[in-house]
Formats: C-alpha cells, structure tokens, sequence
C-alpha cells in the first residue's frame, strides 16, 4: 500500500523534521540563497531587456514586425530546449544557468509589456507635447504609469515561471541550488528530503509574494482603488 | 497673432484639407462648423504643431492650451498633480485658485476616478487656463454632455476667456455654443474641406 509506506509518502511531521534539521544545519539557507541569486539576475535582465523590447515593439510596428517570428518562437520553444542549449553552448555554469532563465522569461514578458505599450492613450502623448513636456516629464508622468500595472503583471508571472524554471537549470547543470539538491534526493531515492526541499523553497515563494510582491502590487495601482 | 495658410494636407492619397486661411488677432475667437470627420479636428492638430505631415505654413504663438473631445487626465495623479504636471512654472496655490474658479475647491488631492464625469471635465478646463496662454485650442469638448452639464461648462468657458484674454479656436457642430462663448463662426466645407476667416 503506497499511502502506508512512509518511503513513499512520509507523514508531514518527518517532512518538517527534515526541513528543521536542514535549516539547523545551515544548508537549506545556503541553497535557498544560491537559488534567489540566480533568481535575482534573471529576473532583472528579462524584466529590463523584455520590457525595452516590449516597449518598441508596442510602438514601432517595423520593429514589431522583424522581432515578432522570433517572439513566436521563444514562446513556443521548449524550455528544456533552451536550458540544454545553454549548458551546451556556454557551458556548465552560471552564465548559462542565469542566460536560459532569463531567455525563457523574456518572451512573456516583452508580450505583455507589448500590449500595454499599444494600449497606452495616444491623447495623453498629444497633450504632453502640446503642453510641451519634457521626454523625462514624459516617462515619468505617463509612459511609466501607463506601462505598470502590465509590468506588475509581467513581474508575477514571470516570477511564477521563473521559480519552476530555475530549479529545472539547476537540477541539470548546477552544483547548488535548491533544484540540485532535489537532484541529489532523487538520486537517492529520499522523498522526505525532496519534499523538506521542495516545501521550503514554495513557503519562501510564498513569503515573497506576500511580502513584496502583492503590497507593490497594491501601491502601483492604488490610484485604481480609491475610486 | 495667429496665422494659418494650409494648401493641402492628405491621408495616404486622399486629400483631406484643401484651402485653409485663418487669421486671428490677440483676444479674438472664432468657432469652426462642419460635419463630423470633415477635417476640424486635422486642422486644429495642424495648428498645434501634432500634424507636422502638410503642404502650407502655420505661424502660431509659442504659449498654447488645447482641450481634447475627452478629459485625458492622469488617472494615476492627484488633481494638483494633473495641473502642476502640465504647468511646471505654476505654485500649488495657483492650481488651488485654478480648482477654486471651476467649483474643484475640495478636490486638490482627489484622483480623478473619484469625480464625476462632469468633475473631470472642470479639472481639464482648470488644466487648459491654468497659466497665461496665448492661443486657446476647443476641440468639440463639450460633445455628450448632457444639455445641463453643457450649459455651465460653456458659461464657465467663456468666463474663462474673459479673465484670459487668449485666441480662441473652437469646433463644434453646434452653433448654439457659438452664441454663449462669442467671437465669429466660421463653417468648413467641401472635400477636400477649405475655409476662410477673411
């Protein structure tokens, strides 16, 4: 009987046995934070590449219409594709690790700023010039809080696919990380310590969309709320 | 002084403007008439300097206000911000006079999705006479409202001029605004569309 053999699905008390003992022994905090730094970069690359990108192309239909096949194609590519592509072109280590994170997140993120970028009130650009705005009164009046709330949205989803895909990366090709040492559970076969692992990394997903995520969410379109 | 000599301006191969002549002295308004989409608005956006794509020339002061169809505030800022973003020379006690003069006293740190349409409306009108202005720009910004709403829109529109005593370009398809805010109509015709105020 699987529910019966604590092999194969241990009680929730061993899981967090594992979990404390991890954190006790200081190595659940070392890979979470290998995972966040990986995190981290690949987020502020695809966040600030796909947004520029997004932008133009939400603007200037020529630009859209030479990077729009290749949106396509990133979109529909495979991400295991892309991981295993990096690891083999660059090789096994960070750059790679950090570049397939962040080549797999950037298409939804250039798509979703696109639309908003296409959205935007073209009056309100009028008005700016007639009344002869500067190009920075212009970003930070109008382009930038036009374009928000589709970056807010770009951010928690990207960040939601960003969370599976780091742990694939490191799970292939990386020596730390909380993706790898589900690796090393499952090279073993312990599925209380793939679950401690797994567990704590959804908790600290979790701790940062309440704690940053929603509440930025919140202040950006706060002006939305108060009607 | 405000001069405008448009030969031609065109869409693709279709020519929308023809003739346009407008001359307007300091302190003087003119309303333009004309069917929907026969060209008011493209000429007013010429004047503005938005259409720069035109056969012609347009000598236009420097300092110009331009009131669209719609309020086309901020949503996102604070009343005071949507008059002191667009006026950046203003004080905060200017934007507050400017609130005060179209019945906003109370509202400076509203968003604008707190007030009612007709609200929004008096904040752009705030907005477009905030500061000194040379020439004054009406693009049909009192099409739908309702015929009470309207009535006192106009009424503080043209209290508005009076204090400023800018150029007034206005295009309507209602002659009855004409009446209220002053000044000589002119009516638009043809295809393509060609006027003159001469």
């Amino acid at each position: 009987m699987v529910m019966a053999d604590p092999q194969v699905l241990p009680s929730p008390l061993s899981v967090i046995q594992k979990m404390a003992e991890l954190w006790a022994s200081g190595d659940l905090q070392k890979h979470l934070i290998d995972t966040s730094i990986r995190i981290l970069w690949a987020f502020s690359f695809a966040m600030t590449i796909g947004g520029v990108l997004g932008y133009v192309m939400g603007r200037y239909p020529l630009v859209n219409a030479w990077l729009d096949p290749w949106l396509i194609v990133f979109l529909n590519l495979p991400a295991l594709v892309l991981i295993v592509l990096c690891y083999l072109w660059i090789g096994l280590n960070e750059t790679a690790a950090i570049l397939a994170v962040t080549l797999n997140k950037l298409p939804l993120v250039m798509t979703l700023i696109r639309e908003g970028s296409r959205s935007a009130s073209s009056e309100l650009r009028d008005l700016a010039q007639v009344f002869k705005l500067s190009s920075y009164q212009k970003l930070r009046h109008i382009i930038i809080p036009e374009l928000l709330p589709h970056v807010i949205s770009s951010a928690r989803a990207g960040l939601s696919m960003i969370w599976k895909i780091v742990l694939v990366v490191e799970f292939l090709g990386r020596s730390t990380g909380i993706g790898r040492q589900i690796h090393t559970q499952f090279s073993i076969f312990n599925i209380t310590g793939v679950l401690a692992y797994s567990l704590s990394f959804v908790f600290f997903i979790m701790l940062i969309e309440f704690i940053i995520m929603q509440p930025l969410e919140r202040y950006a379109t706060r002006w939305r709320q108060d009607a | 002084m405000l001069k405008v000599n448009v030969i031609s301006k065109k869409f693709g191969e279709q020519q929308v403007l023809g003739s346009c002549k407008l001359e307007l002295k300091a302190g003087e308004r003119i309303s333009i008439l004309g069917a929907s989409g026969i060209g008011k608005s493209t000429l007013l956006r010429i004047i503005s300097g938005l259409d720069t794509d035109y056969e012609g020339s347009v000598n236009c002061p420097d300092k110009i206000a331009y009131m669209f169809q719609g309020p086309n505030l901020l949503n996102w800022r604070n009343c005071y911000q949507n008059l002191l973003i667009f006026h950046p020379n203003a004080s905060k006690d200017d934007a507050q006079k400017a609130l005060d003069k179209v019945g906003l006293k109370d509202k400076g740190h509203h968003y604008p999705r707190q007030l009612s349409l007709g609200q929004q409306r008096r904040l752009a009108l705030a907005r477009t006479f905030l500061s000194p202005t040379d020439l004054i720009l009406l693009d049909e910004p009192f099409t739908s409202l309702d015929p009470q709403l309207k009535s006192s829109m106009l009424e503080l529109t043209r209290d508005l001029l009076n204090q400023s005593g800018a150029m007034l370009i206005h295009v309507t398809h209602d002659i009855s605004e004409v009446e209220i805010l002053g000044g000589r109509a002119i009516e638009m015709h043809g295809l393509p569309a060609s006027l003159s105020s001469s």
